[in-house]
């Protein structure tokens, strides 16, 4: 095929992303070495200072960033397998397949912040329905202004939205598994568990590693969902390393030092996001 | 052994339909409550526990100085914003992932894999660390607070997705179709637009599809990058939220937001059993 002609078809999508992003990734680097905030708006230089706070002086954001990875790695989890399991039983054929299906993916289409409007008003402590039906064992859990228990109805709320895209990616990958294996294991008189112990499983494995990796890359910016249902509290116990940051940048223009957050929390999700991706990929393809 | 299973299939796929329906079920009576209703305890079924009225659904239609809600702007607001960056998107990723696909690039260590990878890592960047150069960047050039400024921050959210699934689709897509076309005397835009095109349209609907879900439903960059002039339905809605709307009329509001993308729920499943995105995440 003719050689030049490949750039004018590359060319305009890989210019606009790099024209839109080149800038915003520098200036975050440039910002991060500055002391821009609202009494000083300005690109000086000090230095590595803002760096040397946040790693000697600044609790909060490690904090906020060991919440997240327990908030994302449970909520993850938790979508797996659901995900697995529900994809798992609509594969094959059973009463109103297609209905189910569709039903499934419902709660992914819709928008995350404003169903947790809806959410809030169905946990509220004394209005909302969860705690009037509780109320017939004589407990009633506070929701939304509990320290642990906001944790909570972070992660229910989160897989309620996303689990149906979890559900997306391996009910597609179930349904593009050849169909050899699945006969030679009924011809051997297979049980269904060990069916998907031996077979299912391991030709899902790839596919799950990828699902898996892709929610985690979501998962990891829970922040809108946070904002709305709880603001990060009670206290600071369910915010978020975003949520954090979103705080001291936006709300109180410590931008520097904000960019300094940002940039580390970047570099930490890549170097994190890698590990995990060549873990799972030996512990699963291994088998 | 085998009825057990069966048993336990029904009844979890019983217990997470009703996890997914409850909320809006919940939001669907609240939305024709009246005052009584929502604050002098909790009430599930119309006619029974409570008198249904329509005051959540009216204040939807009336001018906001008559103590309406308006959505109607920011809901084509965000129908504007959203379906632009997508088309751009679309065009775009389209264009780079069949180039992807069918030649090969190198430029130093720089392969073909190394570039869609580079389309795609964009997923993983935080949202919050491109906020405050998009927020500084916007408001030196005056986009700040206006939809065209929107539509450029949103196309680097989605163009990944469209590159993603699109690399993937036109790897399936047989090499042969374009050879002929070009040996049959077309040049290679006309080979693409006239024969590999029409024989993609699953995979640009699936892409088209995962653009529009991810675009409408995002909160954040809307939230940070507009204020009074222009304002996305999430944002809206969020702020009803944090006023002192009552429940029927933000549950009414909430439900009409959320209701035009789940026709996107059918359509996907569609497409689904064609493998569409199988193949894209392995």
């Amino acid at each position: 095929m003719n050689f030049k002609h490949k750039y004018f078809f590359l060319f305009p999508g890989l210019f606009v992303l790099i024209g839109i992003l080149i800038f915003p990734i520098i200036f975050v680097v440039r910002l991060s070495l500055s002391g821009w905030n609202s009494y000083n708006p300005g690109l000086d230089y000090i230095g590595l200072e803002n760096y040397i706070r946040l790693f000697t002086d600044d609790p909060r954001f490690w904090e906020s960033f060991f919440r997240l990875s327990f908030l994302s790695v449970t909520t993850v989890i938790l979508q797996y397998v659901i995900g697995f399991a529900l994809a798992h039983m609509v594969w094959k054929d059973i009463k109103f397949k297609r209905f189910f299906r569709v039903l499934f993916l419902v709660p992914m289409m819709t928008t995350p912040v404003i169903m947790t409007v809806i959410w809030r008003t169905f946990f509220h402590e004394s209005l909302g329905p969860v705690n009037d039906m509780l109320s017939v064992f004589g407990v009633a859990p506070k929701w939304l202004t509990d320290p642990v228990i906001a944790k909570f109805t972070v992660i229910i709320v989160e897989v309620w939205q996303w689990t149906p895209f979890m559900f997306l990616l391996l009910l597609a990958g179930l349904l593009s598994l050849p169909k050899e294996p699945f006969l030679a294991a009924a011809i051997d008189g297979a049980s269904p568990v060990r069916k998907f112990i031996y077979v299912t499983f391991p030709l899902m494995a790839p596919i799950s590693i990828g699902a898996i990796i892709i929610r985690l890359i979501e998962a990891s910016k829970i922040m809108d969902t946070v904002y709305v249902l709880t603001s990060g509290g009670p206290g600071t116990s369910t915010e978020t390393s975003s949520f954090y940051i979103f705080i001291k940048g936006l709300r109180e223009f410590q931008m520097g030092y904000a960019a300094s957050m940002s940039f580390t929390y970047l570099i930490i999700m890549i170097i994190s996001l890698t590990i995990i991706a060549k873990v799972l990929t030996k512990v699963l393809l291994k088998e | 052994m085998n009825k057990l299973y069966i048993f336990l299939k029904y009844f979890f796929i019983v217990v997470w339909t009703v996890f997914v329906v409850a909320p809006f079920l919940w939001a669907l009576t609240t939305s024709f409550k009246d005052f009584q209703s929502v604050n002098g305890g909790v009430t599930y079924i119309p006619w029974v526990d409570f008198e249904p009225n329509l005051e959540g659904w009216k204040v939807l239609v009336k001018s906001p100085a008559k103590g309406g809600v308006d959505i109607i702007e920011p809901y084509f607001n965000s129908m504007f914003v959203t379906c632009t960056a997508s088309l751009i998107s679309i065009i775009l990723g389209t264009l780079s992932a069949y180039a992807l696909s069918r030649y090969t690039f190198k430029a130093g260590f720089v392969k073909n894999n190394d570039i869609t990878f580079f389309f795609i890592s964009q997923r993983i960047m935080p949202p919050i660390v491109l906020s405050i150069p998009f927020f500084l960047f916007l408001s030196s050039i005056n986009l700040l607070d206006s939809l065209t400024g929107l539509i450029v921050v949103y196309i680097v959210l989605l163009m990944p997705i469209a590159v993603w699934i699109m690399v993937d689709f036109f790897n399936k897509v047989p090499r042969e179709i374009d050879e002929t076309a070009l040996i049959d005397g077309c040049n290679p835009y006309q080979a693409f637009l006239k024969v590999v095109l029409p024989n993609s349209i699953p995979g640009l609907i699936v892409a088209g599809m995962f653009c529009i879900i991810f675009g409408w439903i995002d909160f954040f960059f809307a939230f940070i990058l507009t204020f009074t002039e222009v304002q996305l339905l999430p944002v809206k809605i969020v702020a009803l939220n944090s006023s002192v709307t009552p429940w029927w009329s933000l549950s009414a509001s909430a439900l009409v937001s959320v209701a035009p993308l789940i026709i996107v729920a059918f359509i996907v499943e569609r497409y689904l059993s064609k493998g569409n995105l199988s193949g894209a995440i392995k």
